[in-house]
């Protein structure tokens, strides 16, 4: 019987494997909530360059305070431009009328953005910003085709312009994007600013679930415990079976 | 009933409450002298385990009620409300969650048990047919209950669901608007969804539960071996391969029960979207009625039904076809007593060619799963079709097939191990 549900299990292994792969490349964020000052820098640039079009209307100030080492009064000194009380949550003052009015979609919240996109996406998405002069803004996107949001991060990447290259596909040759080249350098060079970038994806990550590092510490409690439980649970079992043949 | 019952207590608390309530008789009917096959196998934990998930899903369900909001306006705030203001509110809420994917998992297992050992055959042809319904009213419940979190893929899931209902030639359309209280999925299909989800559909399932539970306790458990115990009794009437369930399968169960906590608190604290699966990523986003997703696909245990559907094509100007296949899915498992005709039980003693039936049968609905979960390509539909088609004939041919088969011959008594 075992052999047989194992030789089925061997006929399975070829689908599983190809439901892996599609899409554009995405290169990985690999943050590091554990790392505070990541997600203080990270919570700064949200504040100074995302948090006047997108909201994060679930995530409190002082939440973040507490979670990502800030006392109230730093945060109330530093981070708050869009509120003035800390038990608050992080709201803006544009509607979501005017944001449709002038970037043709409302800017998203982007209190689960993490969740939804995954770090990886926005960590590639807000490095892959190129000039395009066919599109309002003057911009495209690598991941985010003909995307309605400006390159805010510009002034700290500098201006990146798209390469192409020609390829053959079906006896029709075709332009496709190769790769992205820095035209004109920003504040921070690229090394600096892929840092950035990653810092940032963090505290969006933090603010996707402000409890996900308080839940694995408990998981391990709960299975430590789980696990002598069923030692227990095992030789009682063992005791009153052991008559029964 | 008549003659007095000979497990009354006298005297006491227990006896007063006995004369008047028969509780000492239905512990020892349902538990103490409620003998059980002392050969059950790890397949026989799924039982239990299924009536431990319905109890997480009522207490935590009951839980979340408190907080959330049944209106389209707050439902995805009050969600997200309860995983990051509420005391607890994201372990009460991630428990529900991975809860629904257990629920479906464990009840899996337990489905094919019983078609490893032929649970469902005579004389325990009611205990599986209140089995299906069960997992029918599940199906619904877990519908229904997709729907309250009021993000993406609840809402165009069960747009998509609500749409099979519009396939229905002439009275479709007005049946569909009519499910939904509205011309789209809004307002007025959250609230009777909450209704359903939390009042109606429960009611329900606890209702076939005693029933599926009445039923086995009335004609005994089968086994592993398929024999009837009841058949070889000692001098007191006790069958002789019978243990008392409690305490023998009571402190078994107990054992399954950690088990089965360790693995859902690996998923509910460490992977609580079940690597998408659980909890899909577009459904992080409110839904929006203006913004259809790329792919829309329902969630895991849905997956086989839908990769049915998908795989029927329109024909005669009408889509109703691949509801119908989706529906004689379900349906069919009601006739599986007897649809089987072979003459032994557990699959120890079937012929090679149910075994190689059977298993080719779970390999099938892994990938129609697979299939139900990916965008529908013609090469994915094709495979989804030989896969359609081969879930129904194993089920159409079956009064054939178990016939023809070479069965090996029954043991008397329970084989031990």
């Amino acid at each position: 019987m075992r052999k047989i549900i194992l030789s089925f299990l061997l006929v399975l292994l070829p689908t599983l494997t190809f439901a892996a792969g599609g899409g554009v490349h995405l290169d990985k964020a690999d943050i590091d909530l554990h790392n505070n000052q990541s997600l203080q820098r990270g919570a700064k640039l949200f504040m100074n360059y995302c948090l006047s079009c997108h909201s994060a209307q679930f995530q409190r100030y002082n939440r973040m305070a507490r979670d990502i080492g800030l006392t109230d009064d730093q945060v109330i000194e530093n981070l708050m431009f869009a509120s003035d009380k800390v038990g608050s949550t992080m709201t803006i003052a544009m509607s979501r009328a005017d944001g449709k009015a002038w970037f043709g979609a409302a800017p998203p919240d982007l209190s689960l953005v993490a969740r939804s996109r995954g770090a990886d996406w926005l960590y590639t998405y807000l490095r892959t910003f190129y000039v395009d002069e066919s599109r309002p803004f003057g911009v495209n996107n690598v991941v985010f085709p003909s995307v309605g949001m400006p390159n805010v991060l510009w002034e700290l990447q500098g201006v990146q312009k798209p390469v192409f290259k020609t390829v053959e596909h079906d006896g029709e040759s075709k332009e496709v994007l190769d790769h992205l080249e820095l035209a004109e350098p920003g504040t921070r060079t690229p090394a600096e600013f892929d840092k950035d970038v990653r810092d940032l994806v963090a505290f969006l990550a933090y603010v996707s679930e402000p409890v996900q590092l308080e839940r694995k510490a408990l998981g391990v409690k709960v299975i430590l415990f789980l696990l002598v439980f069923l030692v227990v649970a095992y030789l009682l079992k063992k005791e009153f079976w052991k008559d029964i043949h | 009933m008549g003659a007095e019952r000979t497990d009354k207590w006298q005297g006491g608390i227990l006896g007063w409450i006995d004369d008047r309530f028969p509780l000492s008789a239905m512990w020892n009917d349902h538990l103490a002298k409620y003998y059980a096959p002392k050969n059950f196998n790890f397949w026989y934990f799924f039982g239990s385990l299924a009536l431990l998930v319905l109890v997480i899903q009522l207490v935590s369900g009951i839980f979340l009620t408190m907080n959330y909001k049944p209106d389209a306006e707050r439902a995805f705030a009050s969600v997200e409300y309860i995983m990051r203001d509420v005391e607890w509110g994201w372990l009460i809420r991630y428990v529900h969650s991975t809860g629904a994917s257990a629920f479906f998992i464990v009840v899996y297992l337990h489905m094919f048990r019983g078609m490893l050992y032929g649970s469902y055959q005579k004389p325990r042809e009611l205990i599986w047919i209140f089995g299906c319904m069960i997992y029918l009213a599940l199906m619904a419940e877990a519908f229904f209950g997709y729907l309250l979190p009021w993000g993406q893929m609840s809402f165009w899931g069960a747009q998509v669901i609500v749409n099979l209902f519009a396939a229905i030639p002439i009275i479709g359309e007005d049946l569909s608007i009519w499910i939904r209280g509205d011309y789209v999925i809004a307002d007025a299909t959250l609230n009777r969804f909450f209704a359903f989800h939390v009042a109606a559909v429960p009611l329900v399932l606890i209702g076939l539960i005693v029933a599926h539970i009445l039923a086995l306790h009335e004609v005994g458990s089968n086994n592993p071996d398929g024999v009837e115990i009841k058949k070889k009794k000692d001098a007191n009437g006790i069958p002789l391969d019978g243990i008392p369930f409690h305490p023998y399968y009571t402190v078994k169960d107990i054992v399954g029960v950690v088990v089965f906590l360790i693995f859902f608190a690996i998923i509910v604290f460490f992977i609580p979207d079940g690597g998408g699966y659980f909890l899909e990523p577009p459904n992080f986003e409110p839904a929006d009625p203006l913004k259809t997703p790329p792919h829309i696909a329902p969630v895991w245990y849905f997956t086989p039904f839908y990769a049915i559907l998908r795989a029927v094509p329109s024909f005669a100007g009408t889509q109703v076809w691949g509801v119908i296949a989706m529906g004689a899915a379900v349906v069919i498992l009601f006739f599986l007593p007897w649809l089987d005709r072979s003459p032994v039980k557990s699959i120890r003693y079937r012929g090679p060619i149910y075994k190689t039936a059977l298993g080719l049968f779970v390999v099938n609905f892994i990938v129609l799963g697979y299939l139900g979960t990916q965008p529908a390509t013609p090469g994915m539909t094709l495979l989804a079709q030989i896969g359609t088609t081969y879930y129904l004939a194993f089920f159409l041919l079956m009064p054939i097939y178990t016939k023809m088969d070479k069965c090996k011959p029954v043991p008397e008594r329970v084989t031990s191990k």
